[in-house]
């Protein structure tokens, strides 16, 4: 094991600003589904990192279920964009404008 | 210190998160975004822990990957390659995800992570079943639930209930 801790962490926190940067800029629903895809993975690789190097098993567990549930969210989520899509005939969020408050 | 698999590693993710986001056509969008989910399942690799890279190579790469590629396929053609964005509010993204990584780097540089070895052994992915089926059981029948909810949803919402079977055939 020549790596550390460091490193992983590193790059999982360059995931993290890749991915709120891509949430905050894009206006493309399913482009900032992809920048959650990526926090969702900075965290699932923070996590396995950390279990790693503790060491303890109990991190990789969670991040089984964290993947699991990952899958669930993004079903959901592209079925709510497909549904959006046909109304609007639009994926651009600013275009669903009855989904205002 | 890093060694070479580590930073080529590194640097495939973080370059195709980078291209995902900012690629014109969303379809390369999508696969740079595979390739990214490829490469943390290659410091999964590293990290010891295969059994949650199979599970992430067969979940991520296998199946959500292609439901997005053919999501994309889906929407109408120049819509994918329409780029609608505000271009002082991309700078300001930028500014973000520097502020982000600095502050977030420098925090972590500093603390005492740094110095945290490992020489214990790598954990058996018998003992990850274990815990499964004994301790975390009841989240497991939950995250089964869960899974079952989110496909029998995700089918209700794409319905299409104006289309008939008799318009279907012709």
């Amino acid at each position: 094991m020549s790596n550390e801790l460091i490193e992983f962490v590193l790059v999982s926190v360059a995931l993290l600003a890749i991915g709120i940067y891509g949430l905050a800029v894009k206006r493309n629903a399913i482009r900032m589904l992809f920048a959650i895809e990526m926090i969702v993975n900075a965290a699932n690789l923070n996590v396995v990192a950390f279990s790693r190097f503790i060491p303890n098993s109990q991190g990789q567990t969670l991040a089984l279920f964290s993947i699991a549930i990952a899958a669930a969210e993004v079903a959901v989520g592209l079925a709510l964009i497909i549904v959006a899509y046909r109304m609007y005939k639009n994926i651009d969020i600013a275009d669903f404008r009855s989904l205002k408050g | 210190m890093a060694d070479a698999v580590f930073l080529a590693i590194s640097v495939l993710t973080i370059g195709s998160a980078i291209a995902s986001l900012e690629v014109r056509s969303m379809i390369y969008g999508s696969i740079s975004l595979m390739v990214t989910l490829a490469g943390v399942a290659g410091f999964f690799l590293l990290l010891d822990a295969p059994f949650v890279a199979m599970f992430q190579i067969s979940v991520y790469v296998g199946s959500i990957a292609v439901l997005i590629l053919f999501t994309v396929m889906l929407v109408r053609r120049e819509l994918l390659f329409h780029k609608i964005e505000d271009p002082r509010r991309r700078y300001a993204g930028i500014g973000l995800m520097i502020v982000i990584m600095l502050g977030i780097g420098t925090i972590i540089i500093g603390s005492g992570i740094k110095s945290m070895e490992v020489d214990a052994p790598s954990v058996d992915f018998k003992e990850i079943g274990k815990d499964f089926l004994t301790y975390y059981s009841p989240a497991l029948v939950v995250m089964g639930l869960i899974l079952a909810s989110a496909v029998i949803g995700a089918l209700t919402l794409a319905r299409r209930e104006d289309v008939t079977n008799e318009q279907r055939t012709d």
